[in-house]
C-alpha cells in the first residue's frame, strides 16, 4: 500500500492578539494514512482532531512541519485544486455544507467548479447518489430530507469530484441514532467496494469498532495509534484523556477488575460474548 | 405563522410553461411589463388581461394561489386606487363632496392604474410559480452574461442569489426554533403594541443573525472544500437552450406588444 496523506511533525496554532503566546492545536504530529484504509481519529474536545482534519485538504495550513496528499505539498498554492479534488470533505452540519436547492444540483456543483463535461458531470451526479443509495432522490429539496439523508447528499457531493479519500469531520455528531447508522454504513461500503481512503473524526467510540485503525489525540499529540483492539485495552489512559470506551470493553475491563480472566480486545457484542462464555466455561 | 411566505415559490409541473427556458420567461414578463405601461386603453388591457388568463390556464397554477400573491401589495394597490381616484383633475367631475372629487378622468386613471399593479404582479409571479429558483438564477447568469465583459460580477451575483433562496426554508425554520425557545422561557410576541412588539423582535434577530454569519463562514469553507474557485472555467449540470417553442413564445410575446404598442399610436 501506499502513502494517502502524510504528515512530517506538524504543527499548527489559531490565530491569537498581539503580543499573546500563540497556543498550539497541534504540537507536531506524524501520521501516515495508507490508501484504501478505514481510519477513526478519536479525541475529547479540543484534542486537535478536527484541526488535523482541517489540514489534510488545506483548509488550514501547517505552522510548521508538512503536510503531503498523495506527494503533494499542502503549502504549494498551484496544487490547492488537485489537493481538494484528492481529498475530499464532509462536514458536522449538513444544512450547512448543500448549495443547491435540488439534489442533482448540489450533486454536481463539485464537478461543475471543476470544468468537468456536462454529459459527465450527469454520469458522475447519478453514479454518486446511486453510491450513497440516493438514487430516488434526485430532483428533490434537500431541506426536506431527514439528517441521515442529508449528510448521504453531502458525501455524494463530495464523491463526484472522484476523491481518493473522505475525511467526515464529526459528520455524524448531528444525527440521530438512525442517520448515524445510515452514514455509517454508507462509508463502509464506499470504502470496501470503491476503495476510497476514510478518515473519520468522531467522538463516538462505537464507530471506531469497525475500522481498521484507530488514532486517539489527546492535547495536539498522537496517544494511541492501532487497531481498535489494541487501542481500547488501555482502558485506564483511555478514561484519564476523558474519552469512554465501548460498552463490550467497558464490561470486560469490569469483569476483569473482579478478578474474571477475560481478554480486553474483544470488542464486538458478538466476541464479547463469546470471551464471556469461555470464561464462565473455564469455571 | 412563517409558512405562508409566497417569495419565490414553486410550483412543480410539467405544463409547457413550466417546461419553458427561464431566459426565455424572463424576456416575456419584461415585454409584458413594457406592453402593461404602454396600454392606455381598455381594448389594450383586455388583450394583457387575456393573454394573462391564457397563460395562467396553460400553467395550470390556481388562480387561487395567484391572487393571494396580491394579498401584501394590497394597500399599495388600494392607496394608489384611492389617490388616482379622488385627486385627479379633469373636464367632468361625475362626484364632488369637500375636497374629494371623482372626475372622469380620475375614475378611469385608477381603474388603469389598479388593473396596472394586479397584472404586473400576478405576471411576475406566473414566472416565479412555473419556474424553479435554480433554472431562474441560471436563466438570469445566461441573459447578462454580456455584462462580463464590463466587469460586471454576473456569476456572483447570481451564486447570491441561488445561495439565499437555498437558505430561506432553513433559516426560516431557525427563526421557528429560536421563537419557541424564547416563549418557552417567557417571552411574549403577541400582546402590546407596535413599538413593543418590534422591541420583542430583537433576542430573535441577534440570535438569527449570529448563526446566519456562522452559517455562512461553514458554508465558504464547504464550497471550498468541494473546489469552489468563482465562475471562470465552470461548467454546468444543465445547459439551457432554446428550443422551437421558446421562439414561438417569444414571438407571440412580441406581437401582443407590437399590438398594444400600435393600439397606443392610434390613441387607443
Amino acid at each position: 500500500m501506499s502513502e494517502m496523506i502524510q504528515t512530517d511533525s506538524l504543527r499548527f496554532s489559531y490565530p491569537v492578539d498581539e503580543g499573546e503566546k500563540p497556543v498550539y492545536a497541534l504540537r507536531g504530529v506524524d501520521l501516515t494514512i495508507e490508501k484504501g484504509s478505514f481510519t477513526v481519529i478519536l479525541g475529547h474536545n479540543g484534542s486537535g482532531k478536527s484541526t488535523l482534519a482541517k489540514t489534510f485538504n488545506a483548509v488550514l495550513l501547517p505552522a510548521g512541519g508538512k503536510v503531503y496528499v498523495e506527494g503533494m505539498d499542502t503549502l504549494d498554492q498551484e496544487l490547492l485544486l488537485e489537493i481538494r479534488q484528492r481529498v475530499g470533505m464532509v462536514f458536522q452540519n449538513p444544512d450547512n455544507q448543500i448549495v443547491a436547492n435540488v439534489v442533482e444540483e448540489d450533486v454536481a456543483f463539485a464537478p461543475e467548479n471543476l470544468g468537468v463535461p456536462t454529459e459527465e458531470i450527469r454520469r458522475r451526479v447519478d453514479a454518486a447518489l446511486k453510491a450513497v443509495g440516493m438514487e430516488d432522490f434526485v430532483t428533490h429539496a434537500p431541506h426536506l430530507l431527514s439528517g441521515g439523508q442529508k449528510q448521504r447528499i453531502a458525501i455524494a457531493g463530495v464523491i463526484a469530484m472522484e476523491p481518493a479519500c473522505i475525511v467526515l469531520d464529526e459528520s455524524t455528531a448531528m444525527l440521530d441514532p438512525i442517520g448515524r447508522r445510515e452514514v455509517l454504513t454508507t462509508v463502509h461500503r464506499l470504502n470496501r467496494e470503491k476503495g476510497i481512503t476514510v478518515i473519520m473524526i468522531t467522538h463516538h467510540m462505537n464507530e471506531a469498532e469497525a475500522a481498521d485503525r484507530v488514532i486517539v489525540m489527546s492535547d495536539g499529540r498522537v496517544e494511541l495509534d492501532g487497531t481498535p483492539a489494541e487501542v481500547f485495552k488501555n482502558v485506564t489512559r483511555l478514561r484519564t484523556m476523558g474519552l469512554t470506551v465501548p460498552d463490550t470493553v467497558d464490561l470486560l475491563d469490569r469483569l476483569k477488575r473482579d478478578g474474571w480472566d477475560v481478554p480486553l480486545d474483544a470488542l464486538s457484542v458478538e466476541d464479547c460474548a463469546d470471551a464471556v462464555c469461555a470464561c464462565l466455561g473455564k469455571k | 405563522m412563517l409558512k405562508d411566505i409566497t417569495l419565490g415559490q414553486y410550483f412543480p409541473g410539467d405544463t409547457p410553461a413550466h417546461r419553458l427556458d427561464p431566459r426565455t420567461k424572463i424576456l416575456l414578463v419584461l415585454l409584458y411589463i413594457i406592453a402593461l405601461f404602454c396600454a392606455k386603453s381598455l381594448v389594450s388591457y383586455g388583450l394583457l388581461a387575456l393573454t394573462l388568463a391564457l397563460c395562467v390556464r396553460i400553467s395550470k397554477v390556481g388562480l387561487k394561489s395567484l391572487v393571494r400573491g396580491l394579498k401584501p401589495v394590497l394597500f399599495i394597490i388600494v392607496f394608489t386606487g384611492v389617490l388616482n381616484l379622488f385627486f385627479t383633475p379633469g373636464d367632468v367631475y361625475l362626484l364632488a363632496w369637500g375636497p374629494f372629487r371623482i372626475s372622469d378622468t380620475g375614475l378611469r386613471n385608477a381603474v388603469y392604474m389598479v388593473l396596472r399593479i394586479m397584472l404586473l404582479i400576478m405576471g411576475t409571479f406566473l414566472m416565479t410559480y412555473t419556474t424553479s429558483p435554480i433554472s431562474l438564477t441560471d436563466g438570469l447568469e445566461r441573459l447578462l452574461n454580456g455584462l462580463k465583459r464590463f466587469r460586471f460580477p454576473v456569476h456572483e451575483l447570481t451564486m447570491i442569489m441561488s445561495i439565499a433562496l437555498r437558505f430561506i426554508p432553513t433559516l426560516i425554520e431557525e427563526t421557528d426554533k429560536i421563537m419557541s425557545a424564547q416563549k418557552a422561557r417567557g417571552a411574549d410576541f403577541e400582546s402590546g403594541n407596535l413599538i413593543e412588539k418590534a422591541k420583542a423582535m430583537i433576542p430573535i434577530l441577534v440570535p438569527l443573525f449570529i448563526s446566519a454569519f456562522r452559517r455562512a463562514d461553514e458554508l465558504a469553507t464547504a464550497m471550498e472544500c468541494r473546489c469552489y474557485h468563482g465562475g471562470e472555467g465552470r461548467t454546468k449540470l444543465h445547459i439551457l437552450q432554446y428550443q422551437r417553442r421558446d421562439y414561438i413564445a417569444l414571438a407571440l410575446g412580441t406581437l401582443i406588444l407590437g399590438s398594444v404598442i400600435f393600439l397606443h399610436f392610434r390613441g387607443l
